[in-house]
């Protein structure tokens, strides 16, 4: 054993319920390391990291910390233990305030000193740079500075080992430069980050080490210079590298204005500002900008999500009133939400039943599936989509967030619908589902749905749009098709004439 | 059918499981205690009807009210995550609703008993939908919203009668609260399973089971999937009065009079807790209206045998306290997982076994 070994796990084995989570995997982390675990959705990050932050117990193996052999029991232990971990979704308290959640049940006394905590949070916040006052309430803030405050408070348990686990999916860019940095310098302070992302670019940016897992098992461990981008991609999907750019040039399709399928007039509701958009049978098309630009929020309008406030609202050329989510259903919208946990599944329910809910509210309330063709449609989508759950009855909240996702899409797909929204469907989501999400998107359109799509990743969007609608600050400031279609002319637009810099 | 019977075996009794053994060790301490406990038979009563009589009947009949007012109180548990403190009250405005009917005409026949009770039910219907408005449309804590009725239903009840307690005698107010003629078995019981049946139609033939559980589960994604959950919360406070009026109804018919003060005192506490046996979530979602039913008969055959056992009235709340403690601590997620851990040691050691007697 090394000196400079900080952290290891040796054959560690973890069975759930009908799935082998994990197969005898090793993981070590070296002092001063930021070390990416890498895996598709379903590998096993999510679970080696849940048994090495005491959430989960494993079934086998043993875990050393510095040398010493130790049990972790629950999450409380793995912080004293100085493991501290940074979620994918957000675990705080929205209704506490930013200190009270950057110091809630690790109060060194049962007196709360609030004063002395703001004082302590907002050195933190400003050493970080973080955007929000320690006597807000948390739940005021963006998604994005909700994320750091969580960052925040495990940097401020003086950890030896920081778990960033998806941290950077709600941030843009600038804001994952700003992380980078202050992750930098936790490892010039001899702290080993484990990394867990989607985003290769940003593996290979800040990132020492890799280890890849594929179902369940230990794929290897790399040094960053030895493990170029694509030899990781095949790694951690197992497939040829072929099949990743067999997408071919989506061909150049011409649209007619008869073929307008929706079609909306300055719509605004109590998000989104007035805005003009239309899309055609058959077109891909998407919203993109940076966080906060309004994006969502327009598409929530086009859903009836949020209060629509005006406008005036054409569906096949007919004047139609969508003010709520079923009216919109009713004339063949669908929706995939942004947030996949709060607005997409109902987690204590089976995969079945979370997948013809959609379609039962459509067809009304005194008109229930039966329990056979319920069964029937889960069975289907559970083949088509390859959502990996231990039986059609488990609980959708114990699936992996790709499965979860594919769950959800199953739901809209399930309705037959003519015009499907889809906010950050690959969000959190593994290369390999990535790609089949946008496959599925292409051979909608084929057959002739409308699909708006929205992606992060420029890169994902231009792969299967057809036309980009670019929104700033609430506004649409451009629409980008055929030979404009391109990292550089999008980055342009998002930025704006002033900052050309950044594309 | 053979389909829900594998399942059951395949998946345990799930929620179901503690509230049946509840019931399983209370029959087999009373059977050690007395074993003709349980006997049943056939009497003769005061009306001179052919009845069944024993320890058994008088605690499924006695739990009549309890186990019709838990299955609403499921539903509105279910859906809005809080529960309704005030269907005791509400209970004594129904049956008090009822009663002026009764008393409005010169004498009670079958005509003006279906209207009465029809006139409960609205008004019960109607309580229940100022219940449910608060709960929906305000955002109001159920707690909160239903301690006002909690607090003035009462004295609603004793307004709607001048005051007064009247008595109402007929034959058909006892064969309501006691037995019809020819019939061996209380009407109430009956009352019980036609309720229940209503409730297995209604969830066969609506998605009210799949919506309500959606929108406890996750408002925010129900009402995105087009669910319209005000209305879903609405709907489970107003099948709730329903309930209300049905319970109602059978207080009064058994006692023959309404006394606004004292009718059905106490009970929304006993059908939060039949709730809560049943195995269900008291924060709202998943939920089995079974479970509820066995939870009301739980509370009941306890109370019956406390006194049986001759516990001083005073002193059988106490004991009934502990015992319910002991059923909660046991269903509660800690004790369940644990539970479930060391099934799982036990079975990988038979498999361990059994693999080797193989070899």
């Amino acid at each position: 054993m090394q000196d400079n070994t900080l952290l290891q796990m040796r054959h560690i084995n973890k069975v759930f319920p009908g799935v082998k989570a994990l197969n005898d995997v090793d993981f070590t982390l070296r002092k001063g390391e930021i070390h990416a675990l890498m895996g598709e959705n379903g590998a096993g990050k999510s679970t080696l990291i849940k048994i090495l932050t005491g959430v989960y117990g494993m079934d086998g193996g043993e875990i050393t910390v510095e040398g010493m052999n130790v049990t972790i029991h629950s999450p409380q232990d793995a912080q004293n233990k100085g493991i501290s971990t940074v979620y994918q979704e957000i675990t705080l308290c929205p209704n506490l305030t930013v200190a009270e959640n950057m110091y809630i049940g690790r109060e060194e006394s049962a007196v709360v000193l609030h004063k002395k905590y703001e004082k302590r949070a907002n050195e933190i916040l400003k050493k970080l740079g973080i955007p929000a006052r320690a006597s807000q309430q948390l739940g005021s803030c963006s998604l994005a500075v909700q994320q750091m405050v969580a960052i925040a408070r495990a940097v401020d348990m003086e950890c030896k080992v920081l778990i960033l686990d998806e941290p950077t999916s709600s941030l843009d860019d600038k804001e994952v430069n700003m992380l980078f940095k202050l992750m930098r310098d936790l490892k010039d302070q001899g702290v080993g980050i484990i990394f867990v992302t989607h985003f290769l670019e940003q593996v290979y940016e800040v990132c020492d080490r890799i280890t890849v897992l594929r179902n369940g098992e230990l794929v290897g461990e790399y040094l960053i210079e030895d493990l170029p981008q694509v030899e990781l991609v095949a790694k951690m999907i197992g497939k040829e590298l072929d099949e990743l750019s067999d997408f071919g040039e989506i061909e150049e399709k011409q649209f007619d204005e008869k073929d307008i399928f929706y079609e909306a007039e300055s719509l605004s509701s109590s998000e989104a500002m007035p805005f003009d958009f239309c899309i055609h049978k058959g077109e891909v098309n998407g919203f993109t900008g940076l966080l906060g630009s309004g994006r969502s929020e327009s598409v929530r309008a086009i859903f009836g999500a949020d209060k629509v406030n005006g406008g005036t609202v054409k569906i096949k050329g007919e004047n139609v009133k969508i003010t709520k989510p079923i009216d919109a259903m009713k004339h063949g919208i669908g929706y995939l939400a942004e947030d996949r946990k709060r607005d997409g599944i109902i987690a204590e329910l089976s995969v079945r039943e979370n997948i013809i809910l959609a379609l039962q509210v459509m067809k009304g309330f005194f008109k229930p599936i039966s329990r056979s063709e319920a069964e029937a449609f889960a069975d289907e989508y559970i083949k088509v989509l390859n959502i990996k759950t231990a039986s059609r009855e488990t609980p959708v909240g114990s699936l992996s967030g790709g499965n979860q996702q594919k769950v959800i899409l199953a739901r809209w797909l399930l309705t037959h619908p003519d015009y499907l929204i889809l906010d950050e469907p690959t969000r959190g989501i593994d290369v390999g589902t990535k790609l089949e999400i946008q496959k599925l998107v292409l051979k909608l359109a084929e057959d002739g749905v409308s699909v708006t799509f929205i992606s992060s990743e420029v890169e994902e969007m231009l792969r299967t749009c057809s036309r980009l609608i670019v929104m700033r600050d609430r506004h649409v400031v451009g629409e980008l098709k055929g030979s404009d279609l391109n990292q550089t002319q999008v980055m342009k637009t998002i930025a704006g004439g002033e900052t050309q810099n950044e594309g | 059918m053979k389909d829900n019977l594998k399942r059951i075996f395949k998946g345990g009794l799930g929620q179901l499981t503690i509230p049946l053994i509840a019931i399983a060790l209370l029959v087999i301490f009373n059977l050690i205690r007395d074993p003709s406990f349980f006997s049943i038979e056939l009497t003769l009563n005061n009306n001179g009807n052919t009845v069944l009589s024993g320890n058994l009947i008088s605690i499924i009949n006695g739990a009549s009210e309890l186990a019709v007012l838990a299955m609403g109180m499921t539903l509105v548990t279910a859906a809005c995550g809080g529960q309704d403190i005030s269907v005791g009250a509400a209970a004594a405005i129904a049956g008090s609703a009822f009663v002026k009917i009764l008393k409005s005409g010169p004498s009670i026949n079958i005509g003006t008993v279906i209207m009465a009770f029809l006139f409960a039910c609205v008004v019960a219907m109607l309580f229940g939908s100022f219940n449910g408005t608060l709960v929906s449309v305000f955002k109001i804590q159920p707690m909160i919203a239903t301690l006002i009725l909690y607090t003035c239903g009462r004295s609603i009840a004793y307004w709607i009668n001048g005051g007064a307690t009247p008595t109402v005698s007929s034959p058909i107010i006892t064969a309501i609260g006691g037995f019809i003629p020819g019939v061996p078995i209380p009407t109430p019981v009956l009352i019980v399973i036609g309720v229940a049946l209503v409730f297995v139609l209604v969830f066969h033939f609506t998605s009210l089971g799949l919506f309500t559980q959606s929108v406890g589960i996750n408002g925010s994604a129900a009402r995105l999937n087009g669910i319209n959950s005000t209305f879903i919360k609405l709907l489970s406070f107003i099948i709730l009065g329903l309930c209300v009026a049905v319970a109602g109804t059978i207080g009064v018919s058994r006692l023959g009079l309404i006394n606004h003060e004292t009718l059905l005192l106490d009970i929304e506490m006993d059908a939060i807790l039949a709730v809560a046996i049943g195995g269900n979530n008291l924060g709202g979602g998943k939920f089995k209206i079974s479970g509820s039913i066995i939870g009301a008969y739980v509370i009941q055959m306890l109370t019956i045998t406390l006194y049986a056992m001759k516990v001083p009235s005073t002193d059988v709340k106490a004991y009934k306290a502990i015992v319910i403690i002991i059923l909660v601590v046991i269903g509660s997620p800690v004790i369940k997982s644990k539970f479930q851990k060391f099934m799982n040691k036990i079975k990988s050691n038979r498999q361990r076994v059994s693999v080797k007697g193989a070899e």
